[in-house]
Formats: structure tokens, sequence, C-alpha cells
């Protein structure tokens, strides 16, 4: 399930895919990081927490989906100037907050792969669907960028810092990286506000987890590394866990 | 944000995209529903046609994971599947059933009356056109939930169907992987179908 025939093709430019399940620090600080997360979202995940949150009928239904990324929402404009300083009073604030967070990571993102696909430690079809993915990601930023100054201040870009060590250790941090964003969109989503925000919103979170599932394939583990239900992440985690990324 | 601003050139191409690539898949899923000519259908287009509560919406969403579940355990026995393309059917036949015993429950707390399977013809007989038509359903899929996302009133099922769809984007991009198709098909922004672009790509492989 985890391994893939076409990843041993492209082990031979990069040599990568078999060495990816080996660890490094990167990674290990991720896992590290992402156990974190799962553990602390274990509660609200799976088959019966589905049940039970659809079953607090329509009308006090959103606090048990909002829960997890609620407390994340508050702390974050606490922790994360650079996402959320824009944030005002105003009716709209949250999804501007949201749209800034979000473009934050795009940011990130767009920089994480340039600086990929520059070291040349990838080529051939690997390279490509980098490429691919880097410039999806550049697209994402300039949605972002545009909804956000309709609502009023962008965020400023922030300097992204990466460590650029090895083939393995580069796709193994995109993976990471991929699927922390798929978890960022899907703690939001149920917190924006404006309908055309969310379908926004939902029509990014799902190229992520395009992106996520491939390189997760890649570096030889499930594509649906939650099972049947993506787990979220909230505004806090998230920042947490890219704050080793930020300059 | 008002309906002007969506208006920027990036979301405008996000629906030149979607309607282009739905066109596609709408073209493909009615050529292959042809061979079974007309469909009876209507419980699943009534459950479309009138998705407007959220019951009516997780009802049309559980008929799309009866068939993904279907086409799964059953037709990717039938076609004898094998190495990658076995393991990754396994695996997401046991998530798409995994879909519907939640939405089954979920409809059911919500006061609901979830739909029966219908049956189901795929018009497959071997691996490649098994995964083809697997890579089809899945963007359907993922272009069904996002379609039907903002019109959730609650925001527990928005969640919900958020952890699915998430699903259902990963369950398609590994099959491209797989098979060399566009990992992302509608580039950097998936389109959100609409229940009748999604009832004319699913309802002719429903037989009942």
């Amino acid at each position: 399930m985890t391994d893939h025939p076409d990843s041993a093709d492209e082990a031979a430019p990069i040599g990568v895919v078999e060495r990816l399940a080996r660890d490094d620090v990167e990674r290990k600080r991720f896992l590290k990081m992402a156990g974190k997360r799962m553990g602390a979202g274990a509660a609200a995940t799976g088959l019966a927490a589905f049940i039970a949150a659809c079953g607090s009928s329509s009308k006090s239904s959103t606090a048990s989906s909002a829960q997890a990324a609620a407390p994340g929402t508050t702390s974050s404009s606490a922790t994360s100037s650079s996402a959320t300083s824009s944030a005002t009073a105003a009716a709209s604030s949250g999804d501007l907050a949201i749209v800034n967070y979000a473009l934050t990571l795009e940011y990130l993102e767009t920089q994480f792969y340039e600086k990929v696909i520059a070291s040349g430690l990838f080529k051939g079809s690997v390279l490509s669907v980098l490429k691919t993915f880097g410039a999806e990601e550049g697209e994402h930023v300039v949605a972002l960028h545009k909804v956000a100054m309709s609502l009023g201040k962008p965020a400023a870009s922030p300097k992204g810092k990466f460590p650029i060590k090895s083939a393995s250790q580069v796709a193994t941090l995109a993976a990471t990286v991929e699927n922390l964003g798929a978890a960022a969109y899907l703690g939001q989503a149920p917190l924006i506000k404006s309908a055309e925000i969310l379908a926004a919103a939902l029509s990014i979170h799902s190229i992520e987890a395009r992106h996520a599932a491939t390189l997760n394939l890649l570096t030889k583990k499930s594509p649906t590394p939650n099972g049947a239900f993506a787990e979220p992440a909230t505004m806090a985690q998230v920042l947490a866990a890219v704050k080793p990324f930020i300059a | 944000m008002t309906h002007t601003d969506l208006s920027h050139p990036e979301l405008a191409d996000v629906e030149v995209h979607g309607m282009t690539r739905s066109s596609f898949i709408l073209k493909g899923a009615l050529a292959t529903g042809a061979v079974y000519g007309a469909s009876a259908v209507a419980p699943f287009v009534s459950s479309a046609l009138a998705a407007s509560t959220d019951v009516d919406i997780l009802n049309f969403a559980l008929t799309l994971e009866y068939l993904e579940t279907n086409f799964y355990q059953v037709k990717g026995k039938a076609v004898h599947l094998s190495g990658e393309a076995k393991a990754l059917a396994t695996s997401f036949g046991d998530e798409e059933a995994q879909h519907v015993a939640a939405l089954t429950g979920a409809i059911k707390k919500s006061g609901g009356k979830p739909v029966k399977m219908p049956q189901f013809a795929f018009p497959v007989t071997n691996q490649a056109s098994f995964l083809k038509l697997a890579y089809t359903l899945e963007n359907v899929g993922v272009g069904a939930y996002n379609g039907a996302g903002p019109s959730l009133t609650s925001k527990a099922l928005l969640a919900a169907a958020g952890s699915i769809v998430q699903v259902e984007a990963r369950h398609a991009a590994s099959i491209a992987f797989l098979t060399g198709a566009k990992i992302t098909p509608n580039g950097a922004f998936d389109k959100a179908l609409t229940t009748k672009q999604v009832l004319a790509a699913a309802g002719p492989l429903i037989k009942s």
C-alpha cells in the first residue's frame, strides 16, 4: 500500500526513495510534532466522533467541529504577528485572519519549492511533479493575496529558511509540509464565514491533499495517513510546526 | 466578500478550468453509461435535485460513497486487480465503506432516513479500465463534496465533509500517480461540481 512501483523508477536519478524511510533530523522533529498533533486531535477524530458531531443537531453542532480549530485561532493571534496582525474587530476580521494565515503558509510553500527546484537534487518526472506543485502554490499565493486585499491588509511574505540537504530529506520535508497544509485548511474550513471564501478554501484544500498524497507515495508512506477521515490541525499547531522555517 | 470580489482572473480561471473538466468528465461518463441505456436513477436523482437540506446533501454523498465502495470492493475483485492497483483498491474500498457508515450514522442522527444502496453497473473489464474509472469517480467525488460544502448549514457536518473530501482527493492523486494521469487535473484550484454535474457523471453507473 505504501510502496509504489513508479517510485522505484525515480530512485535512479534521486537515489532517494529507498533512503526515505530512514531518519534524518528534520523528519524526526516533524514526526514528533505530528505525533503531538495527532495525540491532541485523536479524541476528535474517527468514525465515532464523526457521528457524535453530526448528531449534535443543526443548531449546537458548531461547537464540536470548531473545537479543534477555535483555540488555535485565539492563541495564534497572540503568537503569530505575521499571519494575523491585520485582523481587526470588523465583521470580516475572522475571515481576513484565516486568509492571511493561509497566505502565509502558501508563501512558505512557494519559497520551499523554489529552493527545492533550484537545488538540483531532483531530475526527471519527480522534478516535473515538484515544479507543478510549486507553481500551483504560487497560484494560491496570488489568489489569496487578492482575496486578502479585498478584505483588508494582506499579510507580508515571510522569509522562509529551509534545510536542503539531500533528496530524501527534502522529499520527506515536502510531504510533511503538504500534509500540514491540508490539515491547516481542513482546520479552518468550519470557521470561515463567507461562502465564497469557503468555496475558494475548499478548492485549495483538495489540491494540498493531492500534493500530500503524491509526496507520501513518493516517500513510501500511506497516501491516507489518517485512514478514512483526514485530521484537521489548528492554527496554533500549524504555526508552531512552521516556526522553524521562518527566518 | 462580495460576488464581484471573486471576479479575480485567478478565480475566474477556476471556473473555466472546472467547466472544461466537468464537460470532459460528463462526456466520458455518459459515453460509458450509454452502454446501459437509460438507468433507473430515481432515488439518486431526487436526492440530488432536492439537495437543499443537510440531510439531502448527506444522502447525495451517501449514494456516491455506496458507488465508490461497490466499485472498489465488488468490481475490483471481479477484474482481478494485481500489484499496487490491488493494494490501493483494497485500502480505498475500506475507506469508502467507512464513509458510507459515517454518513449513514450522520443522517440517522440528524433525523433523516439514509437512502438504500442502489444497484450499480460499471463498464470496466480490466485493470486499466478499472483504474481509469476509479480516477474519474474519485475526481467526481472531490468536486461533489467541494460543491456541496458551502451549502451545509451545520459546521460539524462541514468539518466531517472536509475530512472526507481530503481523503477522496488523496485517492484521486494516488490513482493518478499510479497510472500517470494528471495529479491535479484542474490545476491549482479544484472545481466544485453542481449536483446536476455529479448526477450526469455518476447517474449512468446506477442501474436501479
